[in-house]
């Protein structure tokens, strides 16, 4: 409490905190309750996945992708995949698209629900919290019905996907169509007609638009916002260019934007009934035909063996945008190099814009709001510019040590 | 005569703390119970407070480098044996209470004020930036909710008072021995109507549950001032905050609710007695109840300033309402 002269204290968040999924510290320079300056460290939970991938083959890959992240773990091999199919050249059949299709929207309605209850949690709503885990639940009985796992499916494969969608699975999806349609309007109304709820997330952790440009913020982070983008309406991917997609920005729905909490919050609940209209479409429009491009593993194996050259894949995981590069070398059975640039290594960057000037108490539902992946994301060191320290990483610093970085991984 | 009369107070104020220790615990695993089946979930056994308290009796109490140790030590002491003393000045039913002739309403809110000065000396001198945060916030929260507090408690006594109510105005046994509400017209009744919410809103601030667990706070500042205490320390702190919840509890029904269900069944003597003993207890749960446990499964967390403003003007202008329509119903009555 600092009276006449400026007196700050420390407090850390995290690296291990009960508001926060995985471990990331966030030193908060606070004056009272107020926050003056944050720094992030991360770097608890860096685990070389993209070195252990060099001595494995592009298969082998697929399952060590998928377990970059429990929650978004198809998006990371759906941007996979879609790396090496672009590096190989081989074109994946219609059916396998629509299922894939039908699997990221299914993550997304999973990871969305989640978020929005843990943000509850945050603030200490623990009844909408039970309340969103218990309706996560359908989803995650869908996602085992199809492939047979809760978390990591394992359904996707270079050149298609391994699990098809059966009459079964399909009535089970219906179901889970109207279960949601039915019952999520309600933890929808408990969470945005509760006065606390609105008092704890309207205003906290504004990120102006100007600043969502300036700091790359992507995914529902962006959009809430005001920004017009998603991969899936700007540069569709697998069935997205059959089905119409359109960003989901809160100026549409409340007249307004103001990119707060409330607004991240309301862009990713309306994205759960979105996901839910494309599940619905992508089933309806389910063409017939095979699974796999190349369904004999040692032929793909073979085919991936002689290609040569660097693929590229950006798709819009539920947090943001989500990149895998790899390159293959001709004669070559490991993957040469790859990387991943996962949606919220760009999001992290704008937690010193929305930190500044709120309160403790908001600090681990600032963290939450663009849901942060940590073990997705640890990659680099970011520093508040305003320390004017000279560990600062401007954004152009950033670019020439990833370029370096990059370089060196090529061995130039 | 007098030394047995000590005694018998002694004898009877240690079987009413420790009658005060059970309850509190088991009306909290109760209220786990409640709230988890609100939230569609089973919740924990009923006698998990229990569990928890023992369990952490038998493991290691730190102290942390840092910490004023007399003060860290010194705190949950001061805190639960304040608590406590609460049960001796409240009339339980027909019986009187123990030490009703020492003590009055005054002495109760100040007993309660000081159990929640002893958290914040805890946390003060547990030399953690976390339970500092939480012990300001403690003190914003103890400032907040003391005059809508202080505004229901005089205004109920200046009542008692004027209506001719036998025996002295802040006295508790007063308000238990005839009901206030059937001195009342319905302006009256109102205004003892805002003063009830006024005093309900007050009580999750004084217990630290959700929406007012604000120094508490797990989820932004770890269990804020009672972040570093562990083992013996940490489960006296547990006892002091279910026996906090049943005082207050007591203390509400004791001033809003003192209908007698003995006497409404006819009975007499011992009989009497235990009947509203017993009802007493029920009338508690059912507070508690509606006041605690529905409360905080029903709502998410104030931020501080959220909750010095609510308790301001929300619920200060409420019990000021409450004040001026029982000052208009004894003018025009």
């Amino acid at each position: 409490m600092a009276v006449g002269e400026a007196k700050t204290y420390k407090i850390p968040i995290g690296p291990v905190h009960v508001g926060l999924k995985e471990p990331i510290t966030t030193w908060l320079e606070v004056d009272g309750e107020r926050i003056v300056d944050i720094k992030v460290r991360p770097g608890a939970i860096h685990r070389g996945i993209e070195f252990m991938a060099r001595e494995r083959n592009p298969i082998q890959v697929i399952y060590l992708a998928e377990r970059i992240c429990g929650i978004c773990s198809f998006a990371h091999i759906e941007s996979f995949v879609r790396a090496v199919e672009d590096a190989a050249s081989i074109s994946v059949p219609k059916r396998a698209q629509y299922i894939r299709t039908i699997m990221l929207e299914l993550e997304r309605v999973h990871s969305h629900i989640l978020w929005a209850g843990v943000a509850c949690y945050t603030f200490g709503y623990d009844s909408a919290f039970n309340l969103g885990l218990l309706l996560r639940e359908k989803v995650m009985d869908v996602l085992e019905a199809i492939s047979g796992n809760r978390v990591n499916y394992g359904v996707g494969t270079i050149g298609g996907v391994r699990r098809d969608i059966t009459p079964e699975a399909a009535t089970a999806l219906e179901d889970m169509l109207d279960y949601y349609r039915r019952e999520f309007a309600a933890f929808y109304e408990v969470a945005t007609e509760d006065p606390i709820t609105k008092a704890r997330m309207r205003h906290v952790g504004t990120l102006p638009p100007e600043d969502a440009v300036r700091y790359c913020a992507v995914g529902p982070t962006a959009r809430a916002s005001g920004l017009r983008v998603d991969l899936r309406w700007s540069s569709p991917y697998e069935a997205y260019a059959d089905i119409e997609v359109t960003p989901i920005v809160p100026q549409d729905y409340m007249g307004e934007v103001y990119g707060d909490v409330f607004d991240r919050f309301l862009v990713r609940v309306l994205e759960v009934y979105q996901s839910l209209d494309i599940i619905e479409k992508a089933l309806l429009g389910l063409p017939e035909g095979p699974l796999m491009a190349e369904p004999k593993l040692p032929k793909l194996l073979a085919l991936l063996k002689a290609a040569d050259g660097v693929g590229w894949s950006s798709i819009e995981a539920p947090r943001g945008d989500d990149t895998h590069v790899i390159k293959l070398t001709k004669g070559d059975e490991n993957v040469t190099w790859w990387k991943v640039r996962a949606p919220t290594y760009a999001n992290i960057v704008s937690w010193p814009i929305m930190f500044r000037g709120q309160e403790i108490a908001d600090a681990p539902l600032i963290v939450n709001s663009i849901d942060p992946c940590i073990s997705c994301m640890e990659r680099a060191l970011v520093v508040d510019k305003k320390s004017g320290s000279s560990e600062v990483l401007t954004k152009e610093e950033l670019l020439k040590r990833s370029r370096e970085k990059t370089r060196r991984l090529m061995g130039r | 005569m007098s030394v047995l009369i000590f005694v018998a107070k002694l004898i009877a104020g240690g079987a009413l703390l420790c009658l005060g220790v059970l309850l509190a615990l088991l009306y909290e695993g109760v209220d786990r119970i409640i709230s988890a089946r609100m939230q569609r979930r089973f919740g924990p056994p009923l006698l998990q407070p229990f569990y928890d308290v023992l369990k952490l009796l038998g493991k290691e109490s730190i102290v942390p480098r840092r910490a004023v140790v007399w003060a860290f030590n010194g705190a949950p002491w001061m805190a639960l044996v304040t608590a406590l003393m609460v049960f001796l000045y409240i009339p339980m039913g027909a019986l009187p209470p123990i030490l009703g002739s020492e003590g009055d309403l005054i002495l109760i809110t100040y007993l309660l004020a000081l159990s929640a000065v002893a958290l914040v000396v805890g946390g003060f001198a547990s030399g953690s930036p976390y339970a500092n945060v939480g012990s300001q916030r403690e003190m914003v929260l103890m400032m907040s909710y003391e005059l809508p507090l202080a505004l229901v408690i005089s205004t109920m006594a200046w009542l008692a008072y004027r209506r001719g109510i036998p025996g002295p105005a802040f006295s508790l046994e007063t308000f238990s021995s005839l009901s206030l509400w059937n001195t009342v017209g319905w302006i009256g009744t109102l205004g003892l109507l805002s003063l009830l919410l006024a005093l309900l809103a007050v009580v999750p601030a004084e217990v630290g549950k959700v929406p007012m667990d604000i120094a508490e706070a797990k989820t932004e500042i770890l269990e804020g001032l009672i972040s570093e205490y562990s083992g013996r320390n940490l489960a006296l702190l547990k006892l002091t905050y279910s026996v906090r919840t049943l005082a207050l509890c007591a203390v509400v029904v004791a001033l809003f609710f003192p209908w007698s269900l003995g006497k409404a069944m006819g009975f007499s003597g011992v009989g009497l007695f235990v009947i509203d003993f017993i009802w007493f207890w029920i009338k508690t749960f059912i507070v508690q109840t509606v006041g605690v446990t529905t409360v905080r499964t029903a709502f998410g967390r104030f931020k501080i300033w959220q909750a010095a403003r609510f308790y301001w003007v929300q619920v200060g202008g409420l019990a000021l309402a409450g004040m001026l329509l029982l000052t208009l119903e004894v003018a025009i009555y």
